[in-house]
């Protein structure tokens, strides 16, 4: 019976404390430091995951390749590398090719194959598919996702990589030599699977181009976010209900140029008694917010990170049913779920407090191009606009399939 | 190449030394079992006063123990559920405290000297918990009493959404004072949602719709001052707070309408 039994459904004999765990670190003056921070801050946090899932995302850390697209991959076998090489040749150059650089660590087993790509689109490709690079990187991660069979990209963005797994972070740190990378911006994740298995690929930060998500929670309302996200293209298909929120960014921000606060407060939408109180044109916003993105709302408890070239965001649900504090040490931003994770990286933060529900925390990187509509003030008829895209204010939602 | 292993907690004993009186633990990277395993062996041999230095995240400290005269001092950050099940022992944290402080505490007393995080005496049914700054949300959610046992929390800077929900009985005060949140309300929305038993005392004013359904808002009273001036000037003493600055400003009164709000709710009578 053992031999057989999946081994996401094995149970602990001690108890588990549960809960899943998140940091970020960001240091807005731009100077990296290497993946040990991340891994201390996550560590401390160990009691919050069951070793069912690790992870972390760095940003900055491949300043060899800044304008490639950087694809981590994991295979269940080498038919799904070939597979995917070929589809990767049929629209990109790939100028660099090669196995993930690991040691093997203790309580880190079952590895997929994990390679990564450094490519660009082959010339002339995006003007033949009449798409956006971003659009076209975004595309094929979906082609890959869904139709070959143990394959899934970890990460897709430039100058930024996802490295994850199955186990504690730490060991998951340890396992992908973290300590030899260095970044301005690192987030990490503890996992504690509730309502999908521990694997591979679903672990914790999940990815599209640059923007990443680690989150601790869930998204009740995933039945309704995939199917929205299904109509601009985007195939939910890593059994996990936190890639709906790693696509709702990339669809508000990036395609239909969202404000970042906008695009936060259609996640987190402010209840209908709050609305209610609230000056009229700020009413209006909210109330045309809520129709428009209704099927963007994410139900349910969560506390989530997005990391991006330039900086991240955490983000709360709106009546803070998951754990979030966050501190300025100087020019770092920490957010953690745990004081003591920010603590263990910086002693003695120069303000620590607990950000609240439904308003974002914001570090930005200096000097970084912005990658986020950053107008946090418009008038409901910009958003309008911004929402119908018309006047050119963001791109026509395009029609993506594999 | 052998690297570093990064480890958030080693599982080992906390180096240990005296201090006049007291049994000083470093909990420097000590795992939190060890670390309250050395406590409760140190008050099993009859110590009176243990200081834990250099905490930071150690779950469950002080928890489930039952020693009237024991005084344990925190030194750093406290972990989750501090002083959780605690029946009889005062407990002094100079830093914050995180999340579930006095989780279900029967009686004793927690002085927090910074912020403390959510859930702070979810279900706590005695004793008392004062904190210097701000709190988090659903602070003394489902709090009970019961005759002589009444629990008590006084936080001294503002509060988020649902402080007192579901409160049952019990004196809840919160002052707005030390705040890093000066621009925010005292409490967030549905203050007292549900709550039918107990008090809740805000000094400054609450706004209706801040408030949940079920309870009264009213200007206190002479024989709400007699409760809760002694509770203040504990609380005072405890902190090193000018009971005058705090009797300064008017206490709102808030209090359930209806002991049994909900009683005809799901009854065919």
């Amino acid at each position: 019976m053992s031999a057989t039994r999946p081994r996401y459904a094995e149970e602990a004999p001690f108890k588990i404390h549960g809960g899943c765990g998140l940091a970020g670190i960001c240091d807005e003056s731009g100077k990296v430091m290497s993946g040990e921070q991340i891994i201390l801050a996550m560590a401390v946090q160990r009691d919050r995951g069951n070793g069912l899932g690790g992870g972390f995302a760095g940003y900055g850390i491949y300043p060899e390749f800044p304008d490639h697209f950087a694809f981590h991959l994991m295979y269940h076998d080498e038919h799904a590398r070939e597979q995917t090489e070929a589809l990767l040749a049929e629209h990109c150059v790939v100028d660099l090719a090669e196995p993930m650089p690991t040691r093997p660590v203790k309580g880190v087993c079952d590895a997929p194959l994990l390679w990564r790509y450094f490519l660009k689109p082959l010339p002339g490709e995006i003007e033949r598919l009449e798409l956006s690079e971003e659009d076209m990187v975004v595309r094929l991660v979906m082609t890959i996702n869904a139709t070959v069979d143990g394959a899934f990209v970890a990460s897709s963005g430039k100058n930024m990589g996802v490295f994850k797994g199955v186990g504690f972070p730490e060991e998951i740190g340890h396992f992908y030599r973290l300590e030899e990378y260095e970044g301005h911006t690192w987030t990490g994740h503890n996992r504690f699977p509730t309502n999908t298995p521990g694997w591979w690929g679903g672990a914790h930060p999940f990815a599209l181009l640059d923007w990443t998500i680690v989150h601790n929670g869930e998204i009740s309302a995933y039945g309704i976010n995939s199917r929205y996200l299904e109509q601009f293209g985007y195939k939910c298909t890593l059994g996990t209900d936190t890639e709906v929120a790693a696509y709702l960014f990339d669809l508000m921000l990036r395609r239909h140029g969202l404000p970042l606060e906008l695009a936060c407060t259609a996640l987190a939408a402010p209840l209908w008694s709050d609305i209610d109180r609230m000056p009229p044109e700020k009413r209006e916003l909210m109330r045309s917010l809520r129709a428009v993105y209704g099927p963007a709302m994410l139900n349910g408890p969560f506390a989530i990170i997005l990391g991006f070239n330039g900086g991240m965001v955490a983000l709360n649900d709106r009546i803070k049913l998951r754990p979030l504090v966050a501190a300025r040490a100087g020019s770092i931003v920490i957010v953690a779920s745990e004081e003591a994770a920010i603590r263990a990286v910086a002693p003695n933060p120069d303000a620590v407090w607990m950000p609240k529900a439904g308003e974002p925390t914001v570090a930005r990187v200096q000097g970084m191009p912005w990658p986020i509509h950053g107008d946090l003030h418009l008038t409901p008829q910009q958003v309008s606009c911004a929402v119908l895209g018309t006047e050119d204010v963001c791109d026509e939602a395009v029609e993506v399939t594999a | 190449m052998a690297i570093q292993v990064i480890e958030g907690y080693r599982e080992v004993a906390p180096a240990k030394r005296a201090e006049g009186e007291a049994v000083v633990f470093d909990a420097n990277g000590v795992y939190y079992r060890q670390l309250n395993d050395a406590i409760r062996d140190a008050v099993a041999s009859g110590v009176r006063h243990v200081i834990v230095e250099n905490a930071n995240g150690q779950r469950y400290i002080g928890a489930g123990l039952r020693v009237p005269d024991l005084r344990i001092e925190v030194r750093g950050t406290a972990g989750n559920d501090l002083a959780a099940f605690m029946d009889g022992p005062a407990v002094e944290v100079f830093g914050n405290a995180q999340d579930g402080v006095g989780n279900t505490m029967a009686s004793g007393k927690v002085v927090v000297h910074g912020d403390a995080g959510d859930v702070l005496g979810y279900g706590m049914r005695g004793g008392r918990v004062f904190v210097r700054g701000d709190v988090g949300y659903r602070v003394g959610i489902h709090m009970k009493a019961y005759e002589n046992l009444v629990p008590i929390v006084v936080c001294g800077g503002k509060a988020r959404d649902f402080f007192g929900e579901y409160m049952a009985g019990g004196m809840l005060v919160l002052l707005g004072m030390n705040t890093q949140f000066p621009n925010d309300p005292v409490a967030g929305s549905f203050l007292g949602t549900g709550m039918h038993g107990g008090v809740i005392y805000v000094r400054g004013e609450v706004e209706p719709w801040q408030c949940g359904k079920e309870v009264g808002i009213a200007p206190a009273d002479d024989e709400d001052y007699k409760a809760l001036r002694p509770v203040l000037e504990d609380y005072c003493g405890s902190l090193g707070v000018d009971l005058d600055e705090v009797l300064a400003v008017p206490f709102t009164r808030i209090a359930p309408m209806s002991h049994r709000p909900y009683g005809k709710m799901y009854a065919y009578l």
